[in-house]
């Protein structure tokens, strides 16, 4: 059972570290604002739930787990609502997604 | 184990360190800012289980929460600012 959970848990921190890295990656490569956003909020969410069960599966049954369920709880709460407000402060300020620009780029060809 | 969890969020640190670094826009280093904040309170807690001290789970949840009210803190400022800006700009029409 022991060599189970450890075995879970690995794998859980592993797939985390991925997709933070993947996260990353995006963070850095997209072309404009909101698919940057899209790449850094989704794997922010997965990447934190991923390691923090990991962790969580290490810790077994004490007080880490407790404070690790907490941090993950807040975690998922704020993370959603600050990419929120981020893109309607940008879309209030007049920032355009890249694919209305594209297109018009396009059409005035 | 936990290595390469730290490694990976190490260098997604540094990944949107230069995003903040090299972003066009305000909102690209808020959001930048935001993802490090994020990955901070990631790095805090495997560390806490890479050296064996959980004392430091309590300064992931601390970094957690002040980073969220900093985030909101700074977009709020942003957003009153371009708001301001744009009816300035419409009065002087």
């Amino acid at each position: 059972m022991d060599v189970l959970l450890d075995t879970l848990s690995w794998v859980l921190l592993t797939l985390g570290g991925l997709s933070v890295l993947i996260g990353g990656i995006g963070a850095l490569r997209m072309p404009d604002l909101y698919t940057r956003m899209h790449a850094a909020s989704v794997t922010d969410s997965l990447g934190a739930i991923l390691v923090l069960v990991g962790i969580m599966l290490q810790a077994g049954w004490s007080l880490a787990t407790i404070k690790l369920i907490a941090i993950l709880l807040f975690l998922l709460m704020t993370s959603p609502t600050s990419s929120n407000a981020l893109a309607s402060a940008a879309l209030l300020a007049g920032t355009r997604p890249f694919a209305e620009t594209l297109q018009e780029r396009e059409e005035s060809k | 184990m936990y290595y390469v969890v730290t490694i990976a969020t190490l260098v997604t640190m540094g990944l949107a360190l230069l995003r903040a670094v090299l972003g066009p826009s305000v909102y690209d280093r808020v959001l930048a800012v935001n993802m490090f904040g994020t990955k901070t309170v990631l790095l805090l807690s495997v560390i806490a289980f890479l050296y064996g001290r959980p004392d430091f789970l309590d300064l992931a949840l601390a970094y957690a929460l002040i980073n969220f009210i900093g985030v909101l803190a700074v977009l709020e400022f942003f957003r009153s600012r371009s708001l301001r800006r744009r009816t300035e700009h419409n009065e002087g029409r």
